[in-house]
């Protein structure tokens, strides 16, 4: 009965066909560890924002009059309503953790490399989305942070030369954040950006299952194939990885549940104390930062001083933070994929970008006049700084004369 | 003759014809879309003057009022400020206001102001558009022994002096911004438009 009915469904779309393709016969590394549970976590987590976000505009208004108390409505007066919106917001700043962790196992483990350099674009096309997708939504709850974040980063647009003013009135649709700016924000939060996230994953995940997901070991597992042309280091994704991952699901929602449940602000760290006040155009908050995950770039944007009276220049080592990120694929020389072959010079580098990244990250979090951490704060963000730079501008360099060790032929299963 | 048809040149003519028709098109449509999300006509309607009354302010004291959205600093400067004033200039980027869209031609002068004692700024930082904080006193423990009281950005550390002058590095390229004003008689002040008009 089933299979005269699958028969008839294949006839016409390729049903069977896709769930064999992309799950029963798709051919994972059979060394798989901790590393590769956040690629499966990143699409929960996307599932979980879209169906909080579909209930949040329920009842959200986004009018610049009425935002903020919808959204205290949403917290006292809707049933489950603070349930939903710590879900939606403690849900950002888990996508983030592990997006980071995701990106960071793609550059442990060489996964950025050819064959596999259009899965890291689309990756880094979806991690640009996903901050956009961010900043957009922190303006809605219409606090005070909403509005003086949403006014410094439309005005890094206003910083570029000549056109820059006319981009930032066009992104505000007024003089100044106002109420065009929200209701904007809001479409694309809601509908654009959503959008563009979804077709991204697709391309993401066709551009892997397309040349095969790389390993702990770095090695291609296509080159070593038994007489049905099967991977003899691969194993079916369902059910091994799609059981495996069933695991990381549940620790992950396990702790996810804490902080929803007993931290859901997290200490200031997911939803700022800030902005439990409404926006006020006149009234910048004495000690204004963003998020936790835009403050690694946020840090080298304030690092930079202005140069012959433009503050372009940050702006510009903020973009190219980004951009050195796209050229990984080919800043890299080496022929060696994961770490665990690759020579000193490149476990140093990797370590101190690490380092510098989470530095960053804490520094673009404290007022740059202060001192936190021995020496003042703007020193020490422009010394991490370079460091990041350095990592991608001398990397083709240090990765051709670094010793690598020799790559096994098959996968092992440390 | 009719054999030697060059089949892939029309083929790229019929693409090539294609694509710019059909671009030309899609830019056409995308124009009134675009042009939708610049300020309406009534958000470019809200650009009006407003007038402030300083009978109040006294020496030292600062009083914000909102001008296009924005928030706009009046304050009565001593005339131990006004002194110190000078004092700064090798401190800082463009002690001179040259820079001349950021005051108006009346207002690039030593002071930066109508009438020395009273300096009207926007304020907003000339960085990423954030308000800096009035910070009047002398060498306070954050700011440093050499704080002659001014302006402090708590987004990125940018310091402006009590006549909007930028310091030298920091992230602000230029001075606060001296909005068009007048007096109207000893106390009444219009933001927004000069003696002549509107700005």
């Amino acid at each position: 009965m089933f299979s005269s009915l699958m028969g008839w469904v294949d006839a016409r779309f390729p049903a069977t066909k896709m769930w064999e393709d992309h799950l029963s016969k798709y051919y994972a590394p059979k060394n798989f560890n901790f590393w590769y549970f956040f690629g499966s976590l990143a699409m929960l987590v996307l599932v979980l924002q879209i169906v909080t976000g579909i209930f949040l505009t329920m009842n959200y208004k986004p009018d610049a009059a009425l935002a903020f108390a919808s959204v205290e409505y949403i917290m006292r007066d809707v049933n489950w309503g603070w349930l939903i919106r710590y879900l939606h917001s403690t849900g950002a700043s888990a996508f983030f953790i592990v997006i980071y962790l995701h990106m960071f196992r793609g550059i442990l483990y060489g996964s950025y490399k050819k064959p596999r350099e259009l899965v890291w674009i689309f990756g880094m096309c979806l991690y640009m989305a996903l901050m956009a997708e961010a900043f957009m939504g922190y303006l809605l709850p219409w606090g005070q942070m909403s509005f003086w974040g949403a006014q410094v980063i439309i005005n890094l647009f206003g910083s570029v030369p000549f056109i820059g003013p006319d981009i930032a009135l066009w992104i505000r649709g007024d003089f100044v954040v106002a109420d065009a700016t929200l209701n904007r924000f809001f479409a694309f939060h809601v509908i654009a950006v959503p959008l563009v996230i979804l077709g991204l994953v697709v391309a993401h995940i066709i551009a892997l299952h397309e040349v095969g997901s790389n390993n702990p070991d770095g090695v291609e597992i296509k080159k070593n194939k038994d007489k049905n042309g099967i991977p003899l280091d691969g194993i079916p994704f369902h059910p091994y990885y799609s059981v495996k991952d069933i695991v990381g699901v549940v620790v992950f929602l396990f702790i996810f549940a804490l902080i929803i449940f007993y931290a859901p602000e997290f200490g200031g760290w997911f939803l700022e104390k800030d902005n439990f006040i409404p926006a006020d155009a006149l009234k910048t908050p004495e000690h204004i930062v963003p998020l936790w995950y835009f403050t690694p770039f946020y840090a080298i944007l304030r690092a930079v001083p202005s140069v012959a009276g433009s503050a372009f220049a940050g702006v510009a080592a903020m973009g190219a933070a980004q951009v050195f990120l796209f050229l990984l694929p080919w800043l890299d020389r080496s022929p060696v994929k994961s770490t665990r072959y690759r020579g000193p010079i490149w476990k140093i580098a990797l370590t101190l970008f690490i380092i510098s990244f989470i530095v960053l990250g804490y520094l673009g979090t404290q007022p740059s006049a202060d001192t936190t951490l021995l020496v003042n704060n703007t020193i020490l963000a422009r010394i991490f700084s370079v460091i990041y730079f350095a990592f991608f501008i001398l990397m083709p360099f240090y990765t051709s004369i670094d010793k690598d060790k020799a790559v096994p032929d098959r996968v092992t299963m440390k | 003759m009719s054999n030697t048809v060059d089949n892939g040149k029309r083929r790229f003519l019929t693409t090539a014809a294609s694509v710019v028709v059909g671009g030309a098109g899609a830019a056409a449509v995308a124009v009134p879309f675009v042009t939708s999300m610049l300020p309406s006509a009534k958000a470019q309607a809200a650009g009006a003057a407003v007038e402030a009354d300083i009978s109040k302010l006294e020496v030292g004291q600062q009083m914000t009022i909102e001008w296009r959205g924005k928030p706009v600093w009046i304050i009565r400067r001593s005339t131990e400020t006004i002194e110190n004033l000078a004092s700064l200039d090798s401190l800082l980027v463009d002690p001179g206001s040259s820079v001349t869209s950021q005051q108006p031609e009346y207002c690039k002068n030593d002071t930066r102001s109508i009438r020395d004692e009273v300096i009207v700024l926007v304020g907003v930082c000339t960085h990423l558009g954030c308000s800096p904080t009035y910070r009047p006193e002398l060498a306070p423990e954050d700011l440093g022994p050499k704080w002659k009281g001014g302006f402090y950005c708590p987004c990125h550390g940018s310091r402006f002096d009590l006549a909007g002058r930028v310091y030298a590095g920091v992230p602000a390229p230029t001075n606060l911004v001296v909005p068009p004003y007048y007096f109207q008689g000893d106390n009444r002040l219009v933001i927004g438009e000069d003696a002549q008009g509107a700005a």
